[in-house]
């Protein structure tokens, strides 16, 4: 019950900073309240001074800040510069591609990356080790966009490369955490009364390294939505990782900064659930 | 293990020193169209051809990695600095403020990086000068690289806190900056070159990425990042494979930095 109220301030205290590094940056970024009727010889000093108190230019900052946070309070995201669309509606769009393509990646990540560290630790075979070593050290090497790029000309599923981007931190942190559970003294006592790989496996290494796993896999949403920012970019995919992208490119700041507060706060989401998920119960810690 | 250490840091030693002379392999720099030849294909003039625009790509490469060469280090640098500022301060003072500080090192450590990134680039102004905005993407990234190290040095520090070492100068009345300066920076001296190590690989792979993006060093001044576009061209056919040349020395100088400066594991 602490943890969760822990985790609830630690998503409200995100929220608000969030809100507020949003605000400022928008407020102060350059250009904020300008428009093209600015250039407009035509109209006189009193009206631009009418269309900037409009535009609200010159409001202080606390008051802007309170201002968007009453906005955000009632779900009204603004208004994205480059599309002039809501982004309440362009968040609501694109997500569930991008939803789809992390969820693709980290299936294919955790397969790949728990897989092959479980073979290199149980199988002790060295060729299989260096083997898995290898194609971990050459991806992790290799950036995210080349990676997609790499996909695109080879015609595979762009989703996967969010996977192939994720899985070399999995493999090499699995394989160091598996490596350690097969080294200890019960499983090694295990083993030499002759029980079976499978059951060493299943009875005595995985409870050992299900919780730092599911740690891993808090973190691990955090960098499949990192990588789909490239990916989505790369492979032509209308997520916001992509929208974050034109974003970028079109400086709508508004827009960027509410797509990395959803982002931010889905990774605390998951590492808090990854934390709640993962604490030992009364049983275990009496 | 030594030895492809020793063959690692050699190999990363002829790249810094291919492009510390880069003035010299190719005098006529990295922004000289041959406007005769553009897109041409390795010949004994152009040993890498030229891109769409004319210039040299072998040129280009060699004051491309020189930029990510030496701007990758100053960001570590930078990012190390703040993280033993940081985190050095919140295991050296304990208590309330080492929990204050820790708790918005996980704040920052949870949020998106590259979505910050480029959230941080796209405040820049359009404007600005290549050069400029090539120390720009570097400082950006070593402002926002320190969270992982920080929590690293902080553990360090609290342990040496605590340690007889540390205690025995307390208890002899050493003064608190001269406690930080003579017993505690030295000791955490391993730690911050480990950290500063481990960086420059990762800086130098998301400058590559942000130009890939288009987000990165500005035109015409070269970086990995803005070589790798090229790449983009074997989608729409009609590349040569000598494009590949700059993945393949970025593959191979980050998997150097690996092999020479990273630990060896502990479970193998």
């Amino acid at each position: 019950m602490r943890r969760l109220v822990k985790h609830a301030v630690r998503l409200m205290i995100t929220l608000l900073l969030g809100g507020f590094l949003s605000a400022t940056l928008v407020r102060l970024a350059p250009g904020y309240g300008a428009g093209e009727e600015d250039l407009d010889s035509r109209l006189s000093g009193e009206s631009h001074a009418a269309l900037r108190q409009a535009r609200g230019r010159e409001e202080s900052l606390p008051r802007y800040y309170l201002r968007y946070l009453e906005r955000l309070m009632h779900g009204d995201l603004g208004e994205s510069l480059g599309t002039h669309e809501s982004v309440r509606q362009l968040l609501a769009d694109r997500f569930p591609e991008t939803f789809a393509t992390v969820t693709a990646g980290l299936a294919f990540a955790w397969t790949l990356g728990l897989g092959l560290a479980l073979l290199a630790v149980a199988s002790r075979c060295a060729v299989m080790q260096s083997a898995a070593n290898l194609a971990a050290a050459v991806v992790i090497c290799i950036p995210a966009a080349v990676l997609a790029l790499l996909f695109v000309m080879a015609r595979a599923p762009g989703r996967l490369a969010v996977g192939v981007i994720v899985f070399p931190k999995l493999y090499q942190y699995a394989r160091n955490l598996l490596g350690r559970s097969f080294a200890l003294p019960h499983v090694l006592t295990a083993r030499a009364k002759g029980l079976t790989s499978l059951r060493i496996l299943v009875w005595h290494v995985l409870p050992v390294s299900a919780r730092p796993l599911l740690a891993l896999a808090g973190v691990s949403v955090c960098t499949a939505f990192a990588a789909a920012i490239p990916v989505e970019v790369v492979c032509d995919l209308p997520g916001i990782g992509q929208l974050a992208w034109k974003a970028a490119l079109s400086r709508d700041l508004g827009l960027l900064v509410n797509l990395t507060m959803l982002v931010t706060l889905i990774a605390l989401a998951a590492n808090a659930a990854a934390d709640l998920l993962g604490q030992p119960t009364r049983t275990e810690r009496s | 293990m030594k030895r492809i250490r020793t063959a690692s840091i050699l190999f990363l030693l002829a790249v810094a020193l291919a492009c510390g002379f880069a003035d010299l392999i190719a005098p006529n720099g990295y922004a000289r169209q041959y406007r005769d030849a553009p897109e041409a294909a390795c010949s004994r003039q152009h040993w890498l051809g030229t891109d769409d625009l004319g210039r040299d790509r072998f040129a280009r490469l060699l004051y491309g990695t020189r930029v990510s060469l030496t701007l990758a280090p100053a960001a570590a640098l930078l990012s190390t600095l703040l993280a033993a500022l940081i985190g050095g301060s919140a295991g050296f003072a304990g208590g309330w403020f080492a929990t204050l500080v820790m708790s918005a090192t996980d704040l920052v450590l949870s949020l998106p990086w590259f979505f910050l990134l480029i959230t941080v680039r796209a405040l820049l102004p359009l404007n600005v000068d290549p050069r400029a905005s090539v120390a720009l993407t570097f400082a950006l990234l070593g402002c926002l690289g320190w969270a992982g190290a920080a929590r690293v040095i902080c553990a360090d520090a609290r342990s040496l806190r605590s340690s007889d070492m540390i205690l025995l100068a307390r208890a002899s009345g050493i003064p608190p900056i001269r406690l930080l300066m003579r017993h505690l920076l030295p000791n955490l001296k391993p730690v911050l070159y480990a950290q500063f190590w481990i960086s420059i690989p990762v800086f130098i792979l998301a400058e590559a990425n942000l130009g890939m993006l288009g987000l990165g060093v500005a035109e015409p001044l070269p970086s990995w990042g803005s070589l790798l576009r090229e790449l983009e061209s074997f989608t729409t056919g009609g590349a040569g494979p000598w494009q590949f040349a700059p993945l393949i020395l970025l593959v191979a100088t980050i998997s150097c930095f690996h092999l020479a400066f990273e630990k060896e594991d502990q479970w193998a």
